[in-house]
């Protein structure tokens, strides 16, 4: 029981930072991202591959993946999203458009990580065991759940503090409204699913050091971040967090107790769940 | 979607008809062709059935279509029941299966459904595996019949046809009528009247009988089932492409992009067996930044230019 609360906890807090970075694509940017689970597994494949070739610690290949990804996250959204943006005339269609765009951005993706590395991603950082509270877990897990906490609170005071986070929040609220306060809202926007996209590959880099990835399982991924992001509301850091709890407890009891392939199936019936009950997440208030 | 008139429906059925010809000409390679084709054209009409007015994005065919195979698999091996029995379970257990679905996502925006028939086969198959390893036993399922591959062409024509024949009664018809509007504008259709999720509900549980039964009837193909073939992941992207490809804008519009993609795509996996889901990416591209209304409605776009110019 405890081992279940400990280790759903640990990896809670790398899924809160990966439905973070998704939550800044969607919320801000306005793009629903499905290739967003192989953006964390190419960070997964830099982390792997470095380690293996050149034994550069997964912790290192971390500070390596932000630049770059942040880079080619820019790129997409600037080359290839703002065209969309620019002729859609509602956000339905623009819905309709990004998700069928993200899906070929998504299988290229894969179709190029497996040409590079078709099995899995399999590599032992820090595995040895160490003992919190009772439980016994490996170091590897702490580390990155350390990491991604320090990440996030660091992300939610820019967010809070800093005048260019303010900015970001108003895009996401309300486009029209902060272009018309004089927000260079493309700017903005690009530079959210810029940074979206560098948290989700941090993420993945993490989550390779302690679970073994391969390069068509982003799409588990994508749906367990935006399961999160749909739980604690789409914009909503705070719900997140603990959506991510909450997800990270259910899987974790599943693969424990019942099997650990149906933690997909878990993560569905939260999902029904939430329709059912809370569609507008759970802190989120009913439109009227 | 517009409304489908008299003349389209017997252009149709003269494409039926010739369509029933072909085992006759071909054989092996080309028949084998033939069979997946049709396999495609009644999956993706019955996609456009449910998508092209609403224009939501369902990757639920997969789910369904593998539900149907392995309903047959397992009800032939487990339980001894004849193939023609399962065949007719299939459908009714996808159809059930979509309206609740439906009615879980459908009154939401259409985001959750698409992310919700997103993994929607990856789980059903986690289910049906475990289920298998620790209730059942064995993994791999026999599905033995005396049908060939001309049988399950002709099958798979009749239901393609029944899938058209429904989108023709349903696009001239009230909820036909009603599904435009919601593709147009969801909140004008609350407010004029429509009760918007049910008529959703109600197309999308039967495009989840047509996928499960069409998974039925190519079930005798493999002669061997595995969870991890029938609920391919891969299947429900094809069918968007292919749809979208041809042009969601009208009920024939799959027809067009089906069978030069099956050809085309038979031969990416020959030539190029690793590059097949680079090559499902790429397509992707081409049809949002190029094709956004599918290869008719591009036509369209041309003749009604020529028409103006004239």
């Amino acid at each position: 029981m405890l081992d279940i609360l400990v280790s759903g906890l640990l990896l809670s807090g790398t899924y809160a930072l990966v439905a973070m970075g998704l939550n800044l694509q969607y919320g801000v940017a306005r793009i629903m991202n499905l290739a967003n689970g192989e953006v964390l597994v190419l960070g997964a494949l830099a982390a792997f591959w470095l380690y293996t070739t050149a034994q550069v610690s997964p912790l290192l290949t971390v500070i390596l993946v932000v630049p770059v990804s942040f880079i080619g996250n820019w790129l997409i959204y600037r080359f290839l999203l703002t065209p969309l943006v620019r002729r859609s005339k509602s956000q339905g269609a623009l819905e309709v458009d990004s998700i069928l765009a993200t899906f070929g951005m998504s299988f290229i993706i894969i179709g190029v990580m497996v040409s590079i590395e078709g099995g899995f991603f399999a590599y032992k950082y820090l595995s040895e065991p160490i003992s919190i509270i009772g439980s016994t877990t490996s170091l590897n897990r702490l580390v990155a759940f350390l990491i991604a906490c320090a990440i996030g609170l660091a992300l939610y005071l820019w967010l809070n503090l800093s005048r260019a986070g303010v900015a970001v929040r108003a895009v996401s609220v309300s486009t029209e409204a902060s272009g018309l306060v004089g927000i260079n809202v493309p700017r903005v926007s690009a530079f959210a699913f810029a940074l979206g996209g560098a948290i989700t590959a941090v993420g993945g880099a993490l989550i390779s050091t302690f679970i073994t990835l391969d390069a068509s399982i982003g799409v588990v991924f994508t749906l367990k971040a935006l399961i999160i992001v749909i739980m604690g509301g789409v914009g909503d850091i705070r719900g997140a967090i603990v959506a991510a709890i909450i997800l990270g407890m259910v899987e974790t009891a599943v693969a424990t107790l019942v099997d650990p392939g149906l933690t997909l199936a878990a993560a569905y019936l939260i999902f029904v769940l939430i329709l059912l009950f809370r569609p507008q997440g759970i802190f989120g208030r009913r439109a009227t | 979607m517009k409304p489908a008139g008299w003349g389209e429906l017997g252009w149709a059925a003269v494409l039926v008809v010739l369509a029933a010809f072909l085992p006759l000409v071909a054989n092996g390679y080309w028949l084998s062709i033939g069979v997946t084709a049709m396999m495609y054209i009644a999956l993706s009409t019955s996609w456009v059935l449910f998508s092209g007015p609403t224009h939501y994005i369902s990757l639920a065919t997969g789910a369904f279509f593998g539900v149907g195979g392995y309903l047959v698999g397992s009800g032939m091996s487990d339980y001894s029941q004849s193939f023609w029995l399962m065949a007719a379970i299939s459908p009714i257990v996808g159809a059930i299966l979509a309206a609740l679905i439906g009615f879980a996502t459908l009154r939401l925006s259409g985001v959750y459904f698409v992310i919700f028939t997103l993994g929607l086969a990856e789980m059903i198959r986690n289910v049906v595996s475990w289920v298998q390893n620790n209730f059942l036993g064995s993994r791999g399922l026999y599905v033995l019949t005396d049908l060939r591959d001309q049988h399950i062409y002709w099958m798979l024509l009749v239901v393609a046809a029944a899938v058209y024949l429904l989108g023709w009664f349903v696009s001239r018809s009230r909820i036909g009528f009603a599904l435009r509007i919601i593709g147009g504008d969801e909140t004008v259709a609350r407010h004029v009247g429509i009760n918007t999720a049910t008529a959703k509900v109600i197309l999308f549980t039967s495009t989840g009988f047509f996928a499960a039964l069409v998974g039925a009837i190519i079930a005798p193909r493999w002669s061997y089932i595995e969870p991890n073939q029938v609920f391919s992941p891969q299947l429900s992207f094809l069918v968007v492409i292919m749809a979208l490809l041809g042009g969601s804008g009208r009920l024939w519009g799959p027809l067009v992009g089906v069978i030069p993609f099956t050809i085309i795509w038979e031969w990416v996996g020959i030539q190029f067996p690793n590059q097949s889901i680079l090559f499902i990416g790429l397509c992707f591209l081409l049809i949002v930044y190029f094709l956004p209304q599918g290869v008719v409605g591009r036509l369209e776009e041309l003749r009604a230019r020529m028409r103006r110019a004239s």
